[in-house]
């Protein structure tokens, strides 16, 4: 089947089989590798993508699914050479380790900062718990997001 | 510590932000799953649905008809080239693929290659396997009965399924010692077979190239040399010499152990890609990687204390039967079968001390000992902190005060364990008595007092451990003979810009800083001037690789040592540049100055120009060196961890409340990163206390084999941590530094299951073994009376 979409902005099309998973499509079709496969159940949310701006799992959308829609990857935050806060937070308060769950759960978090802006430590606890790390605690990635929350709050992006 | 160094040259103290994060956070990492080669092919494969039976028939016809299939391997296959079996790393053989019969669930059967990832599925999924059951082994003490099927028929003259009898210290002074004692204790715990589950699952591209002869290998591993060499030895036969394959372990998603063992996916993507000249990937889902990869512990323990009235302990005795699956897999370098279990004395200072552990095969996977602990040794602190607590409370005596009696006191080190380790340096009343300051012990015991009058559920548990790792000593360590060093190289170029090298592999710790930091700190280098470079077996120089909290203990050392002779060649050279005596220099980061006349000095740039372009006559240009550290000792982390729980009498969920961890690792390298390490690994001490597990039924079925039975903590489960520090630097290693990464998963589950035993002691509970289910408690509770 032909789709077209829009990824980050640019329009690409394809040519895929139905059964295409989304997530097969960004990695191995256009080749946006930032997004990972972590498990087969939609657990890990290490293929955490926004599609019209709601976080999906990837890897339990087809493909097909998203054809004349807009998505967003890991590889979209950065704009014109600025990081986003939610990027620059995970590096100022170590929110990652082995860097794998972490573009999930970067755009989990900048989905859910457009719709709670004022978080407390608990809403985000909630908001990121579809996302699995195994390396960090969450702690550091807790705090990543406060520090992106008040970025945004000074208009940092 | 006061850093030495300033922020801009960032070296040992300074929190510096990671060099790693800048490609992670765009989504920029190379992973295995992410390389994509020309011509690729994939595999996949076929796994058995049953944990012991005869194959009777595999039948490909089906799936070879698929378009796109192009082969299906099978043993007997393998068996031509002698690659069916293979060692593992304990001196025994595991199968890559079978020929005669399958030996647990989810055992590979065949394996499909195909032009296409979906394709290849569908292939495995058409591939017919005709099974003829056998008697499945599950209960490993089942296993030992006399009547019990031999599971390795395959070893001639093998009568049982006894695999090995280890025991070490002294039987006849543990046994008077036990006679003498006014009090023993004993209490059957059981360990549960764990998963590392890191969210990368395990793969590799294995690419051939026949008119270069060389095969590459883009793998999983936390070891790339080593497995450079098993490759080597295991396949020279066929071929493939040591310097014709390369192994590159790119960016990896988290190991804590499952990346060290060697898996029949990755022998078979190699098979297929030298057999035909192509690429191949193969990557496992998440459910192969739950069922058949390694696992860890599954160690029944039974365990004894004995103490004096006064509460003094005097003796311990653990017999263990070690359920280790079909073979003995265990990636486990140390020169013991059961790992470095006989650090089970802990903290503690015994007369005497014996243990005993049998290996046992079962229909199970094999493996043993990965998940984020330096072989065996979260099942010996689990042992002594969960019986130390037992004593404490059988004695009526206040846990925290139990343990400040019998600690190896400061001026004992270095102390000889009754079991013969030697620790290097520690101060374990400190960290405690830090920990019970920070939490508060004396009001948390008045609340849990009054909070029990009125009928609630609250429990204090501390667990006081002392780690061993950073394996390791060549007298005690080694990989089929290679001995446990481990290297750096450090090239610092005319501009006194460096690249170094190293033979570990990070997986998430953050070596591309805590190495460029050790580096900073002896050269005066700044951190942002240094490129560190891992994982490639053509570039790095030879090492062991990265687990057992090896890589600060080992190759940090070496670094460190490297450094030391860049800086002993650029003083001579500085001595000509200053014409002055070696003598009359005095270092300090960054520079030498002449005693005496500050204002005379030559910066370790200026020196790295002249090495190449002005150095004295009769002297080899450049500045460079390599290392190969082979460690006089263990380094012995320690800590204590307070942890307050509450327990709902009605769901029988258990709460962690607060959870102050302090560690004592020596001396710190990144203060952020040591504390990023503490934090995940409390996380995975929380994880197999409260929730992880993978059982199997009576048919070998597994239960938890996917993310939807096997549950790893989410960011709501996981507690608040509260971390704190003692410094004790060990004195042996060259920064006084000990490492970290799995202190916190081997003390924590402990503190975890003697507050929830605290919880409820006075209703007579004794003892639960994790995982600390709401199920069980819930069930406990009935049993005890106990409603909401």
């Amino acid at each position: 089947m032909r789709i077209q979409l829009t990824v980050n902005g640019e329009r690409h099309e394809a040519d895929v089989e139905p059964r295409l998973l989304l997530v097969h499509l960004l990695r191995d079709v256009f080749r946006l590798t930032g997004t990972h496969i972590g498990c087969d159940t939609t657990h890990c949310g290490a293929c955490t993508v926004l599609l019209e701006d709601r976080p999906v799992k990837s890897c339990t959308v087809f493909a097909v699914q998203a054809d004349g829609k807009r998505l967003m990857t890991v590889e979209g935050l950065e704009q014109d050479g600025r990081l986003h806060p939610i990027q620059e937070g995970f590096v100022q308060e170590h929110g990652l380790q082995c860097g794998y769950c972490t573009p999930g759960m970067m755009m989990t978090s900048y989905a859910f900062l457009k719709r709670v802006p004022m978080p407390s430590e608990d809403d985000i606890r909630h908001a990121i718990s579809g996302n699995l790390c195994r390396c960090t605690g969450y702690v550091n990635i807790v705090k990543a997001v406060q520090h992106a929350a008040a970025r945004l709050q000074e208009g940092g992006a | 510590m006061v850093p030495r160094t300033s922020p801009e040259v960032g070296g040992m103290g300074h929190s510096v932000k990671r060099k790693e994060d800048a490609r992670f956070i765009r989504g920029k990492g190379t992973y295995v799953d992410d390389i994509q080669l020309p011509g690729m092919l994939y595999l996949d494969i076929v796994r058995s649905p049953l944990a012991h039976a005869r194959i009777k028939k595999i039948d490909a016809s089906k799936a070879l008809a698929i378009p796109g299939v192009l082969a299906v391997i099978t043993g007997a296959d393998l068996a031509k080239y002698n690659l069916h079996w293979m060692p593992t790393l304990m001196s025994d053989t595991q199968m890559v693929l079978p020929v005669e019969k399958v030996m647990y669930q989810a055992q590979e059967v065949a394996a499909v290659l195909a032009t296409d990832r979906y394709i290849a599925a569908d292939g495995a999924d058409a591939v017919e396997v005709e099974y003829e059951p056998l008697p499945v082994v599950v209960d490993p003490i089942k296993a030992l009965a006399p009547d019990a099927p031999v599971l390795r028929t395959d070893k001639k003259d093998k009568k049982d399924n006894h695999i090995w009898h280890w025991e070490w210290g002294d039987r006849a002074a543990t046994d008077r010692a036990f006679a003498a004692a006014d009090v023993t204790v004993k209490q059957d715990i059981y360990l549960p077979r764990i998963h590392v589950a890191s969210i990368e699952t395990c793969g590799c591209v294995a690419h051939f190239d026949k008119v270069a002869d060389k095969l590459t290998v883009w793998m999983t591993t936390q070891a790339p040399h080593a497995i450079r060499t098993v490759f080597a030895l295991v396949a020279g036969h066929v071929g493939l010499a040591e310097h014709k394959i390369r192994i590159i372990s790119p960016d990896i998603g988290g190991g804590f152990g499952g990346k060290v063992p060697v898996y029949p996916g990755y022998v078979i993507a190699v098979a297929a890609s030298v057999l035909t000249g192509k690429p191949v990937k193969w990557v496992e889902d998440r459910m192969e990687n739950l069922q058949a990869d390694s696992f860890a512990r599954d160690y029944h323990m039974t365990c004894e204390l004995a103490a004096r009235k006064d509460g003094t302990l005097t003796a311990l005795r653990i017999k263990t039967i070690a359920d280790h699956g079909y073979a003995d897999a265990a990636a486990n370098p140390s020169k013991f079968p059961a790992g470095l279990f006989h650090i089970c004395t802990g903290s503690y200072d015994f007369q005497a001390a014996h243990v005993e552990v049998d290996g046992v095969y079962t229909n199970k996977p094999p493996g043993g000992i990965a998940y984020r602990c330096s072989f065996r040794v979260t099942e010996a602190v689990h042992a002594i902190e969960r019986m130390a607590d037992l004593m404490a409370h059988h004695l009526g005596m206040d846990p925290a005060e139990f343990r400040l009696k019998n600690f190896v006191r400061p001026e004992q080190f270095p102390y000889r364990s009754a079991l013969g380790w030697e620790y290097d340096s520690g101060n374990y009343a400190a960290a405690l008595r830090k920990a019970m300051d920070r939490i508060g012990y004396a009001a948390l015991r008045r609340e849990q007092a009054e909070r029990r009058e009125r009928g609630e559920l609250m429990g204090i548990g501390i667990s006081s451990f002392t780690e061993i790792v950073g394996a390791g000593p060549s007298k005690h360590f080694d990989i089929l003979g290679l001995k446990m060093f481990d290297s750096a190289e450090i090239r610092v170029h005319p501009t006194g810009k460096v690249i170094a090298r190293f033979g570990t592999r990070s997986q998430g710790q953050g070596h591309e800083t805590t190495y460029a930091q050790i580096i900073a700190e002896e050269l005066g280098i700044p951190v942002a001037d240094i490129q560190v470079e891992e994982g490639d077996t053509d570039t790095a120089p030879y090492g062991l690789g990265t687990y057992a909290s090896r890589s600060t203990p080992v190759a940090g050392a070496a670094g460190a040592m490297a450094a030391r002779k860049i800086r002993d060649k650029a003083r001579k050279i500085a001595a000509y540049l200053l014409e002055a005596a070696e003598d009359d220099l005095v270092w300090e980061p960054g520079k030498f100055s002449v005693k005496g006349a500050p204002n005379r000095f030559k910066t370790i740039q200026d020196i790295a120009f002249a090495a190449y372009t002005n150095h004295p006559q009769g002297m080899e240009a450049g500045l460079e060196a390599v290392s190969y550290y082979d460690p006089p000792n263990l380094t012995y982390p320690f800590g204590s961890y307070i942890c307050v729980v509450d327990i709902d009498k009605g769901t029988g969920q258990v709460k962690v409340r607060r959870f102050v961890a302090v560690d004592d690792c020596g001396n710190i390298i990144n203060p952020m990163i040591v504390e990023g390490q503490i934090h995940g690994g409390l996380t995975m001490g929380l994880a197999p206390a409260l929730y992880e597990e993978i059982a199997y039924d009576e048919n070998g079925n597994i239960q938890g084999g996917s993310f939807m039975d096997y549950l790893l903590p989410t960011a709501v489960e996981t507690p608040r941590w509260e971390t704190d520090k003692t410094t004790t630097p060990s004195p042996h290693h060259p920064l006084g530094a000990k490492g970290v990464g799995e202190s916190a998963t081997v003390g924590a589950p402990a503190a975890i299951a003697n507050a929830v035993v605290d919880a409820l002691w006075h209703l007579g509970v004794r003892h639960v073994d994790i995982p600390i289910t709401p199920a069980k408690v819930w069930a406990l509770l009935r049993e005890k009376g106990v409603s909401e």
